[in-house]
């Protein structure tokens, strides 16, 4: 009995009073869209240095002549990336729950934790590059490598590292006691707690601070190019002084923006589906 | 006199599910209507379309002679003429009681300091909470912070008060200090609408009871011959369930 609903006349009325409301919205966003990158790019075009601009940072011919070594040199960017990511969050990971730790047996880890965290955290990662790659080779040690791209990637690793740990270790916190409670009522000891309750809950949270860190990393990678490894701004750079024409520099940041945007979707992504299955979709 | 609250015909389903089902209700000012009826049977998503929390798939509610249910209402000025309690208190942790009792007053109702807060205390002491109004919510029992929940509810002087089985969460021995506050509002000529599983305070203090059955109000009437001698089948059977025989 209750399928043969049909919606009244007021509801009807309803439905398109909404229609024409959300109708309204969608004009008003348009507008306002329209306008605002109207006048931006008016602004750009009609700057004064404007035609020299479209010479030395917009010409097509160098683009094309850069995209293949820029094309090369990203890849080594993307390589670094792809190593240092999972190593940055096993690393930030355990840093973060060894904070968490209680044992008294883990005191020295803890200790190292902090004093791990505000060293890293305190140096600027361009600083912490040229350490790896010159202080480290100086030290002649046996077995160690001296290629700057892993030098490099161990610096970025280890500053990254430190920003990771506290981000995750601040996701640890955001959990409600209550949460650790009932965990430890049903018999769970603390490192179970971590992992089966904690752990889920936490990492989930700091996903996209953890993203924001990823992405600055993406770009960071640039900073390995500083020793003379040949990545893609270096490479852009390399360019631009032999040829007086900056259009590689876009062409390496066009590289870099295509990278991270569709990882920021995939992120959004993901956590809409989580909160999804978590709290129905309505 | 027209009412301060009427339903008319109100239906509102999630994908296939009928919650509310060609719901009639119609409140006045002073009155206390009880919703009862088992878990599940819609009371809880009639308070929050009521207060626009949810919206309708069709009927009309008209609040003080007006259709709120039009899209074109502003669900914040509704609101700011309601109060909701929730089972769950949902006190904000990060904020004092008296915070939590001074926020909507200052920020939707354009209070001062000086004044919400006076009245928040004026409240909270009515209601045995004076020494917990510096305190954050955590620290405070169930029962006390369900009490703050309502205070924060009535310092912004509701004219409707909605309250979803506020005492549902509570110890036994804590229900008692919340019913009394609601006993006193319901005395002082608070109207309200409160969805609620303890029966012999609604055949207390309601004007009006409504027994919920599978999203339709099945039956309505005063306490006294809802209780005694209610006409549904169905109002008989929840009855024997939950009255002690």
């Amino acid at each position: 009995m209750t399928d043969a609903w049909t919606p009244s006349e007021r509801e009807l009325e309803r439905a398109r009073v909404r229609r024409s409301l959300h109708r309204r919205g969608v004009v008003v966003a348009t507008a306002v869209t329209v306008v605002v990158i109207g006048a931006l790019l008016a602004g750009v075009l009609s700057s004064p240095g404007w035609p020299r601009f479209r010479e030395t940072f917009l010409s097509w011919p160098d683009a094309r002549a850069a995209f293949p070594d820029i094309a090369k040199g990203f890849w080594i960017n993307v390589k670094m990336f792809l190593v240092a990511e999972p190593l940055i969050l096993l690393l930030g990971g355990l840093v973060a729950i060894t904070r968490g730790t209680v044992s008294p047996w883990l005191t020295p880890a803890r200790f190292l934790a902090v004093f791990y965290t505000d060293l890293f955290r305190g140096m600027p990662t361009i600083l912490v590059v040229f350490l790896f790659a010159f202080g480290i080779p100086a030290l002649r040690l046996q077995g160690i490598t001296t290629s700057f791209f892993w030098l490099g990637t161990a610096a970025l690793v280890l500053s990254y590292g430190a920003y990771v740990a506290e981000v995750i270790r601040s996701g640890i916190e955001s959990i409600h006691p209550s949460q650790l409670a009932s965990a430890e009522a049903l018999g769970l000891s603390r490192p179970q707690t971590m992992r089966f309750v904690v752990l889920p809950q936490a990492l989930r949270r700091v996903v996209p601070p953890l993203l924001n860190d990823f992405v600055s990393l993406q770009k960071d990678t640039a900073l390995v190019g500083t020793v003379g490894v040949f990545e893609s701004l270096y490479v852009a750079a390399d360019y631009g002084n032999y040829n007086f024409n900056f259009t590689p520099y876009l062409v390496t940041a066009a590289f870099f923006v295509a990278l991270t945007v569709p990882l920021a979707r995939v992120t959004d992504w993901l956590g809409r589906r989580a909160t999804q299955r978590e709290r129905g979709s309505r | 006199m027209t009412a301060l609250l009427e339903l008319e015909g109100l239906r509102k389903s999630y994908g296939d599910r009928v919650v509310l089902d060609d719901v009639d209700l119609a409140v006045d000012t002073d009155d206390v209507v009880c919703l009862i009826g088992s878990s599940g049977s819609g009371k809880s998503t009639l308070l929050r379309c009521l207060n626009l929390l949810e919206q309708v798939d069709d009927g009309v509610i008209r609040f003080d002679g007006r259709e709120i249910s039009d899209p074109r209402v502003d669900p914040r000025e509704v609101r700011s003429r309601m109060g909701l309690v929730f089972q769950a208190y949902n006190l904000f942790p990060h904020l004092t009681v008296l915070d939590n009792c001074t926020l909507a007053p200052r920020k939707v109702h354009g209070l001062s300091r000086a004044e919400a807060e006076e009245r928040a205390h004026g409240l909270l002491g009515q209601f045995g909470l004076a020494e917990h109004a510096l305190k954050h919510p955590d620290r405070l029992s169930g029962g006390q912070q369900q009490r703050a929940a309502l205070v924060r509810a009535l310092c912004t002087r509701p004219e409707l008060l909605l309250l979803d089985e506020i005492t549902a969460a509570l110890d036994p021995e804590l229900v008692g200090e919340v019913l009394t506050i609601v006993r006193d509002l319901a005395r002082q000529g608070t109207t309200m609408i409160l969805a609620t599983h303890e029966m012999s305070f609604a055949r207390e203090v309601a004007t009006t009871v409504c027994f919920l059955h599978e999203g339709r109000i099945l039956e309505q009437g005063p306490p006294d011959r809802i209780f005694t001698d209610p006409r549904e089948e169905q109002t008989r059977k929840f009855l024997r369930r939950v009255l002690p025989s």
